[in-house]
């Protein structure tokens, strides 16, 4: 993808300045290893945060030790194996080779383009570990810590890598033309089909949707919430791989996505339900920034309004949905935010590329709206697919040999107690 | 000695606090509770889904009192805790059977 990526943005990068895609470029090396930093802080503490409001008060510590864990463990496996199905050499269709396995090649001086392959390796790993800690908001409350571990670790090595290959790694999707720049498809959909997969697997929490289950720390959340916009700029200003205009112009529409996500959510709160809510204004800006995502690196400023507004819209309604018509405990709305929100800027890139400021179609073979549409929808469902077949099969597996949800008493009693002998407050 | 148990609008505590002191009592015992008698409670939303709250936060004051001005201390209470809206409150009068001074061993009216 990056290739494709250089051969568009090329023009930018010498509009700039910088050196040929060999030699290493400071002013690019400086700008990855920020991202990579941003993109690290939208998970911790950002999404930890973000995710541990929102829980019930029993249950603060497991959502932290849950994204901690991730973070940690997905840091090893990433190293050891991931890079190296998602990014190594002489791949086939589906995955990358085992060249890189433990990163072996990957030296002091190795380039990734025109910055170290070391800071390569970091930034995707911090969308490594973002994105199996999304899932956690599907099964949230009643998951079983070693259960999490376990299917976290597989579904990072078979699902998230090799989809990595597919989209950016030069993999089948690339080939084809599909357009994600920052990962709607690869983090987003990914993320919502899993967490909806294990909403249904694992079953509603007990007591939904009749309980009371209000998040017990909005301050943590609307916390949490300002850090994953701030560091969003790492995930998709980063995604340019370069510093200069694409990152820029990527910055630019990202912040635009927010704001736009965030005010057409609070609109249709205040006006179905009377008042604007703290906690609707900042998932509204979770959904313009994961539906602007895919889009980022292709769309103009109006393109990204149009984004943003019409993601705090959909996104409302899927929530509505998904919680209230089909009342399946997606206890964090994982899907219908992020899944639905991927889905959608996949599907609006193929219309607002070539709109209104957008920097057009990455392969030359597409030459309109409709064409580009049929490659980001193959795109979108092939993800889909493959992430709910194999977590499904995951989640039964792992159900079979050690069981995924905890017992009856030991989710009322709270999982902070229950998995970790902690409190989270001890007042 | 009457035990005097008060159920009030937690806003109204320090102008309790104050009347009780006019009439002589200087010690209570206060602590955060919820209830709900007549007052209806009220409907909060998360993300689309709506909790109707039905209880309500009060504050509770127990004061022990000799019998004497047990009678003055209810008045208190109800003079400075009445707002005149549902949800005021009540006050229950137990009878205490012993009392004592911890620091001094002092037993009766005399530990009140």
């Amino acid at each position: 993808m990056f290739r494709t990526l250089v051969r568009a943005v090329l023009p930018l990068l010498l509009f700039a300045g910088t050196a040929s895609a060999d030699t290493l470029d400071t002013g690019d090396t400086a700008w990855m290893l920020t991202s990579t930093v941003l993109v690290l802080f939208m998970t911790l503490p950002g999404l930890a945060l973000f995710y541990g409001g929102l829980v019930r008060t029993k249950n603060v510590l497991s959502v932290l030790m849950q994204c901690f864990a991730i973070a940690c463990m997905v840091s090893l496996l990433w190293m050891i194996a991931g890079y190296t199905i998602a990014f190594g050499p002489d791949g086939s269709t589906f995955m990358g080779g085992f060249g890189k396995f433990m990163l072996n090649g990957v030296g002091l001086d190795s380039l990734s383009g025109t910055y170290p392959e070391t800071v390569f390796v970091m930034f995707q790993m911090t969308f490594a570990i973002i994105t199996p800690a999304l899932i956690i908001g599907g099964f949230a409350e009643r998951m079983r810590f070693s259960a999490m571990m376990v299917f976290s670790a597989l579904w990072l090595l078979i699902v998230y890598a090799p989809v990595t290959y597919w989209v950016w790694g030069g993999g089948w999707l690339a080939e084809r033309g599909f357009m994600d720049f920052a990962g709607g498809g690869v983090v987003h959909i990914n993320a919502g089909v899993a967490a909806l997969v294990a909403a249904l697997y694992l079953g509603k929490r007990k007591g939904f949707p009749t309980t009371p289950m209000p998040p017990h720390n909005l301050t943590m959340t609307v916390t949490g919430a300002c850090m994953l916009w701030v560091g969003w700029f790492g995930f998709n200003a980063g995604s340019a791989l370069a510093s200069g205009g694409a990152a820029g112009m990527a910055m630019l529409v990202t912040h635009i996505g927010a704001a736009g996500g965030s005010l057409a959510w609070m609109t249709m709160e205040w006006t179905r339900f009377g008042k604007p809510s703290v906690l609707g204004i900042v998932t509204g800006m979770v959904a313009g920034l994961g539906t602007i995502t895919p889009a980022s690196g292709f769309v103009g400023p109006t393109g990204a309004l149009i984004i943003g507004l019409s993601a705090g819209f959909v996104c409302f309604w899927a929530t509505q949905m998904v919680k209230r018509v089909f009342e399946i405990d997606d206890s964090l709305d994982v899907f219908p935010v992020h899944g639905v929100g991927g889905f959608l800027g996949l599907v609006m890139t193929a219309f607002l590329a070539n709109r209104l400021g957008g920097l057009g179609f990455l392969n030359e073979n597409i030459e309109s709206s409709g064409s580009q549409l049929v490659e980001q929808l193959i795109g979108a469902s092939a993800i889909a697919v493959w992430c709910a077949v194999v977590s499904w099969v995951l989640f039964k597996l792992i159900d079979l040999v050690i069981g995924l949800r905890v017992n009856e008493d030991d989710e009322t009693e709270g999982l902070d107690l229950t998995q970790h002998d902690e409190r989270g407050y001890n007042n | 000695m009457k035990l005097i148990t008060a159920i009030i609008k937690p806003f109204r505590l320090d102008d309790v606090r104050n009347a009780l002191g006019e009439v002589g009592v200087s010690g209570m015992t206060v602590t955060e509770v919820k209830g709900f008698g007549r007052q209806r409670g009220h409907t909060e939303l998360y993300r689309g889904a709506e909790y109707v709250v039905d209880f309500l936060p009060k504050s509770k004051i127990e004061i022990a009192v000799s019998d004497d001005i047990a009678e003055q201390a209810v008045e208190a209470i109800v003079a400075s805790a009445r707002t005149g809206k549902v949800g005021d409150g009540k006050i229950f009068v137990t009878s205490i059977e012993q009392t004592v001074r911890i620091r001094t061993g002092d037993t009766g009216d005399s530990a009140l």
